[in-house]
């Protein structure tokens, strides 16, 4: 996928991409996006928006599953979104 | 600027396994198939049924459809059709099958054949052994079956129309449906579907509680939808509570932790499911445990600085169990409710899970919109899956049968559909009041000004309903439920926008949830209210037994003066002996 620079700054398209089929990923997602994501750095919100791309189970396994992804740049931001204070 | 227009043969609700597979029959019979969905279709919440998919095929135990039949039956606590369930489970081996030569990876046994793993609930004999009936495809079925039938819809040149909102149906003085009005959720545009046949596959509720599993798109549009053009919704008081959902968050925290000795206390650290359920204890069934841990709630002895939740305590199995045969609670533990188990107990609450109630439909998927068990069917308006009521699963739903309640009834609406078509092959005239009605659903959210926020009415709202119409269900609590939910439906034409953009307006996409949720959610509190008796998952302490002389028989519930009235259960299979009523023991 090709992500614009205008992608990383519509910040209510992302909030909408946040919505998915499973509970813990809209509550994680939608906290991180309000919390972090403007403070991020332009590589990690291409990042971000990269992620938003990828199936549920996925998103799942590496931000609740216990199984973080191998990419060291993925790492790297999903370990930002985990420290999300959703409590 | 005009309304802009599109026309098709059938028009598809919800892309989640029930959208998806009745798109997809269409779609190879050469119809011309709208999908329309509020979220990209592979983000349906059917992607989180990670459990499987029951068929008696017999590859790992012998097993026999009739055996499934008998099951569901007693599962349903006796309210469930049984001509609808002997033919959901005849229909899940072929739909089984066909998903296979779709591409569903199924996980196989070293001969080849699909694997089938064992669940609760599931016998051999009619009650007799443990019998082996779901297919699954690891540990993400949900995913394996929405994404195959996604890519094969893309194939079979199904149009989609991906982040669209449907807003209402749209019906003539005859009572046709004609398609439907959506909004495009990037743009803020509305759109006119004009469809010969209508399939409303919008899902499930869960989100009218606080606490839930379902995840945040569960709203009950379609079943909202139905109510406001007029038509009923059937047995929306039987919804399934898992006792242990994250408090205030709802995730599920898997029965297999009490299973390895983890234990519920309260805030005097007592182990109080030795009160409720002396032998099982903490391993009771769902609904004693569920009704057990909002008792010590409502009588004080709750934990948390509202008092308003219980906690599993599991951190006497040691940090090498947890680590071994509990990986995922502990990371979901740490995110969504800030402890580790391993050091500190687990917050929990019951989280609704799903609605055994809904669209009332024959096995063909066709929507009835009448208590007249004989009645006839709407001409051209279906509904399937989890939003409909076939009606399956009666009180309660098995493990294993909701993916395959949308699948069959998701596959057979479809044939269904094909032969509606092939009849009724002309457009009808479209009906302007219709579409100025649902027009103006959307235009009255264009009023600015000060008024109570969607959040502040939507938090008061799902409280309500999770404290007078949730698990615990007693007539005064209930009573004043009811008001309370009628009230806050009043109270929704004070609502105002806080955001008037056109692009990817969450807070206005938001607001119709809400409405569409307050008037499930009164449904919901109304049919329980009425209903005076103990059966699957209605409970109600003040009418403890199940009462099958006076309450065999499904509610349907109409908006307008929130009307009930009841019919008969169709208590006669198709081919078979009818299984009467015992008292359910497993």
């Amino acid at each position: 996928m090709v992500i614009q620079e205008s992608d990383l700054s519509n910040i209510e398209r992302l909030r909408w991409q946040c919505r998915r089929g499973m509970l813990e990923l809209d509550v994680l997602l939608e906290a991180f996006l309000e919390q972090h994501y403007g403070d991020l750095p332009p590589r990690l919100k291409r990042l971000f928006v990269q992620l938003l791309e990828f199936p549920d189970p996925v998103i799942h396994a590496w931000c609740v599953g216990g199984e973080p992804p191998e990419d060291e740049e993925f790492l790297q931001l999903i370990s930002t979104i985990r420290q999300t204070k959703v409590a | 600027m005009a309304l802009e227009k599109q026309r098709f043969d059938t028009l598809i609700l919800g892309a989640g396994g029930a959208g998806l597979n009745a798109a997809l029959q269409l779609a190879n019979a050469n119809l011309k198939v709208a999908v329309v969905s509020k979220v990209f279709p592979t983000r349906s919440h059917t992607v989180a049924a990670q459990g499987g998919v029951n068929a008696a095929l017999a590859n790992v135990l012998p097993d026999n459809w009739h055996w499934h039949m008998f099951d569901t039956v007693k599962g349903s606590d006796y309210l469930g059709d049984q001509d609808a369930i002997e033919y959901m489970c005849r229909e899940a081996i072929p739909t089984v099958y066909e998903l296979e030569h779709n591409g569903v990876p199924f996980s196989r046994l070293p001969n080849g054949k699909i694997y089938q793993r064992a669940f609760g609930g599931q016998s051999q004999n009619f009650g007799g052994e443990q019998a082996a009936r779901t297919c699954a495809a690891a540990d993400r079925t949900g995913h394996a079956i929405l994404h195959t039938l996604y890519q094969q819809n893309i194939r079979a040149k199904t149009h989609f129309y991906d982040e669209y909102f449907a807003v209402d149906l749209i019906r003539d003085d005859e009572g046709y449906v004609l398609g439907a009005l959506v909004l495009n959720i990037a743009t803020g545009e509305p759109l006119l579907i004009e469809s010969k046949t209508t399939l409303l596959a919008t899902g499930g509720c869960g989100q009218v509680f606080r606490t839930t599993s379902n995840a945040h798109i569960n709203t009950g549009d379609g079943m909202a939808m139905v109510l406001r053009a007029g038509l009923p919704l059937m047995d929306m008081e039987f919804f399934q509570f898992h006792p242990t959902g994250i408090a205030g968050k709802g995730m599920l925290i898997t029965e297999g932790v009490r299973g390895e000795g983890g234990y519920l206390i309260n805030k005097n650290g007592e182990r109080f499911m030795e009160k409720y359920a002396p032998n099982a204890k903490d391993l009771a069934s769902r609904d004693v445990v569920a009704r057990s841990i909002i008792t010590e709630v409502r009588e004080g002895s709750g934990v948390g600085p509202e008092a308003d939740h219980v906690l599993l305590k599991v951190n006497h199995l040691g940090e090498d169990v947890i680590a071994k045969r509990l990986p995922g609670i502990r990371e979901s533990s740490k995110i969504f409710a800030g402890v580790d188990p391993v050091k500190e107990p687990i917050p929990v609450f019951p989280t609704a899970h799903y609605v055994m109630g809904g669209i009332p439909t024959d096995r063909f998927g066709r929507v009835m919109p009448s208590a007249d068990d004989d009645g006839d069917h709407l001409p051209g308006l279906y509904a399937a899956g989890e939003c409909a009521c076939a009606s399956v699963h009666g009180a309660n739903r098995l493990g294993g049968n909701s993916l395959l309640d949308i699948l069959v009834f998701g596959r057979l609406a479809g044939h269904n559909i094909i032969d509606y078509v092939k009849e009724n092959s002309a457009h009808r005239s479209l009906d302007e009041a219709s579409v100025e009605q649902a027009m103006s659903r959307l235009q009255k959210w264009d009023a600015k000004g000060d008024g109570i926020t969607v959040s502040q009415l939507r938090n008061e709202f799902r409280k309500t309903m999770e404290d007078h119409a949730g698990v615990f269900r007693v007539e005064e609590m209930m009573v004043e439920g009811v008001e309370k939910v009628r009230q806050i439906r009043e109270r929704l034409s004070q609502v105002r926008l806080t955001d008037h953009s056109s692009t990817f307006n969450t807070n206005r996409t938001e607001a119709l949830e809400l409405e569409n949720l307050i008037d499930v959610g009164l449904s919901i509190a109304v049919s329980a209210l009425h209903r005076k008796e103990s059966r699957g998952a209605h409970s109600r302490p003040d009418y403890p037994n199940r009462d099958d002389k006076a309450w065999m028989k499904h509610t349907l519930y109409w908006m307008e003066n929130d009307r009930l009235d009841y019919k008969g259960v169709r208590s006669q299979p198709l081919t078979v002996e009818s299984f009467p009523p015992k008292e359910r023991v497993y």
